[in-house]
């Protein structure tokens, strides 16, 4: 096969993003300061935050964002449809991430106190991640995604194998580390029972883990209530941080009609 | 020319989602607009209920983009409203990380969203092939610029050691010596900059407005000050509703704003403008090589103006560094908070432009109002007084390259349209 014909022959790849702040998006084009291989590798058809070409045979769809408005819906089957693959690019996609603090407030005081009288003008729904509408196959956790995961990711999805995610906690990357817990600073962490893959990040920079990757699968609730025991934190103090990242997981619409 | 319709749906190589609509029939124009049509995200609202401590990581995640600059000035917000003092060690490695920023911003915006418009490619991909050295440069400076707010901040997508008092790591003297060399030898990176975009055909288009930034005697303002105007107009950061003034239009989710005219500019451009004084001398040797002094009043040349800061926050930089060297860089803990009610006001003149943020917190240091005001949605209205004004100028060219001239003109702005959709709530309690 000439190299030409290889080149003809990548895997067609687009991205996409609905509500969020793109920093997914800019994570990825920052991979290739150091994984500048990745465009040998892959065609990109769409990108609009990098480039002005558009074309819809994709096979593989990134999409950054939360849905917050009945058409987000319609685009984002419209993408479905048509990608063979369909990844959930960040915590926005994964997790609803942020957005969707907005779900534990009531609709109308939220429309009302960022646009006033003007309200009725802009269409909102609950925020809610991507699986919340269709059907997702694989996810990049983290708010931003890791640089490093997302080209693992990619090298994997190329090979048709599973995504290397891990589904352990982040305290494993943290003691590899050897950091100091920072409970032992006073400070509190979801790292017990957040999802790895981070490199433990936070703690490595003197914060506590803020839960963006997600729960783990099979979170040890005593465990965790174990270590707030001993600091004397209750599981519901931790768990109202949890909503930072994790509203959704917690509330889903909540109030919200849909 | 008779009759011209346009309808950019989703304008490309920008931060979020617009659309340029223009309607010319027979001559006459219709509409020439850009729309705001990103799903709004009431970051204002949410953030009511939650802890002190938290809001700063909450609202970085307004723009992926500048992050470092909403943190900041969310932390500075805080700050003011408990009291908080920085220790002097954290105010340069705040401004430093702040100058990794402006860095990595403008370069995004200068190489891989403006040059394609002017080497005739969709992106900066097909570079690669034809201009290797461009985009070797382009990947070193933003490297350079990203690893610079990895070492303050943790990671330059939203930034995790900058917390209320100051910070949580604190890098190592040899790390500091090591990126200070990598300053120096970006200075090559820097002229080479300089030469390329000098050197670019620049549309031709005038239109004076009124240029809005902060404000500082003893050097070129990003972090706090006063907010000037080039109407001759000044306030302190608190009053920062006498320039906003904002208001909604039906077609955009983003909210307009308007000061002493229709409208203002923020952003680079405006602050070259206003600060032209305040730049390092080598960022005043690029700026003659641009053929610039205030006023400038091309829009297009808020590029130009972002490339000339690049060059200032290289040589700014490596100054800040040289002071935490000769001071002696240490681990110090965050300033302590004591937690009481009040309200506060930061301001930072982030890449794009102005940017405030406004914090109420009761005696728990829990939010109970918040008021963001985002650089872009400032310059909406004047993006819109830009298209009107320059449309008739064009009117006469074949209608691809008009449509290609208006996106430009609204790329030159750095529009970051997702931060730009939420802001404030119309009053104020």
């Amino acid at each position: 096969m000439s190299a030409k014909s290889k080149k003809r022959d990548r895997p067609r790849v687009a991205f996409f993003d609905f509500a969020s702040c793109e920093g997914c998006q800019l994570t990825v084009v920052d991979s290739l300061q150091t994984h500048v291989e990745l465009l040998e590798a892959v065609e990109i058809v769409q990108f609009r935050e990098a480039s002005s070409e558009r074309r819809e045979d994709y096979q593989i769809a990134f999409v950054e964002g939360s849905i917050t408005r009945p058409k987000d819906e319609e685009r984002l089957r419209r993408i479905r449809e048509q990608a063979t693959l369909l990844v959930a690019l960040g915590a926005c996609a994964h997790t609803g991430c942020v957005n969707a603090l907005k779900n534990l407030h009531k609709p109308e005081d939220v429309r009302r106190w960022v646009y006033g009288d003007c309200a009725e003008w802009y269409e909102t729904y609950a925020a809610r991640p991507l699986s919340a509408v269709v059907k997702v196959d694989a996810v990049i956790p983290g708010c931003p995604i890791d640089r490093e995961e997302f080209v693992e990711v990619v090298k994997a999805l190329l090979v048709g194998k599973k995504p290397p995610i891990p589904d352990y906690p982040v305290c494993v990357e943290c003691k590899l580390k050897g950091n100091v817990c920072v409970f032992h600073v006073g400070k509190t962490c979801l790292g017990p029972v957040t999802r790895a893959g981070c490199g433990a990040i936070c703690p490595s920079h003197g914060d506590g883990c803020e839960g963006c990757r997600g729960l783990i699968p099979h979170p040890n609730e005593n465990a965790m209530e174990e270590v707030l025991d001993e600091f004397g934190l209750t599981l519901d103090q931790i768990m109202g941080q949890f909503t930072m990242f994790n509203a959704y997981s917690e509330v889903e619409n909540g109030e919200w009609a849909q | 020319m008779g009759t011209v319709k346009i309808d950019v749906h989703h304008l490309t190589r920008v931060e979020g989602h617009g659309n340029i609509v223009v309607d010319v029939r027979n001559g006459e124009i219709k509409t020439c607009r850009f729309e705001v049509v990103e799903a709004p995200r009431f970051f204002e609202a949410f953030v009511r209920g939650r802890s002190y401590d938290e809001l700063s990581h909450i609202t970085s995640r307004i723009c992926g983009i500048c992050s470092v600059g909403h943190a900041t000035t969310s932390l500075q917000a805080t700050e003011k409203a408990l009291g908080v003092e920085l220790s002097e060690q954290a105010t340069l490695l705040r401004k430093l990380n702040f100058h990794g920023e402006i860095i990595d911003s403008h370069v995004l915006h200068t190489y891989y969203l403006v040059a394609p418009d002017f080497l005739g490619v969709p992106s900066v991909i097909p570079l690669v092939d034809t201009h290797k050295d461009v985009v070797l440069r382009a990947l070193r400076i933003k490297k350079l610029s990203g690893d610079l707010c990895a070492l303050i901040g943790g990671r330059h997508t939203h930034p995790i050691a900058l917390t209320v008092g100051g910070l949580t790591h604190t890098p190592t003297e040899r790390e500091l010596r090591d990126m200070r060399a990598r300053f120096v030898e970006a200075r090559a990176d820097m002229d080479e900059t300089v030469a390329l975009f000098a050197s670019l055909p620049w549309p031709q288009f005038e239109r004076e407005t009124e240029y809005v930034s902060l404000h500082k005697d003893d050097e070129y303002a990003f972090i706090g000050g006063t907010i000037v105007t080039s109407d001759g107009f000044s306030y302190p950061i608190e009053d920062y509703r006498k320039v906003t003034n904002e208001w909604c239009v039906p077609f955009s989710t983003a909210k307009w704003t308007r000061h002493n005219r229709d409208a203002y500019m923020v952003g680079a451009l405006a602050r070259f403008n206003n600060n032209y004084d305040q730049l390092h001398p080598r960022a005043k040797e690029a700026a003659a090589k641009f053929g610039m002094k205030p006023l400038v009043t091309n829009p297009f040349l808020n590029t130009a103006a972002q490339v000339i800061e690049m060059v200032h926050c290289i040589e700014d930089g490596i100054r800040i560094m040289d002071e935490l060297l000769t001071r002696g860089i240490k681990p110090e803990a965050p300033a302590p908070v004591e937690v009481k009610a009040g309200e506060g006001v930061g301001s930072c003149d982030v890449p794009r432009g102005i940017l405030f943020h406004n914090y109420v917190y009761d005696d728990d240091g829990i939010c109970t109002s918040a008021n963001c005001i985002i650089p872009t949605n400032q310059n909406w209205a004047n993006v819109n007084a830009d298209l009107q004004a320059f449309l008739p100028q064009i009117l006469d060219r074949p209608q691809e390259e008009i449509r290609h001239l208006l996106e430009m003109l609204v790329r030159a702005y750095d529009p970051c349209i997702s931060c730009s959709t939420h802001f404030l709530r119309v009053e104020f309690v």
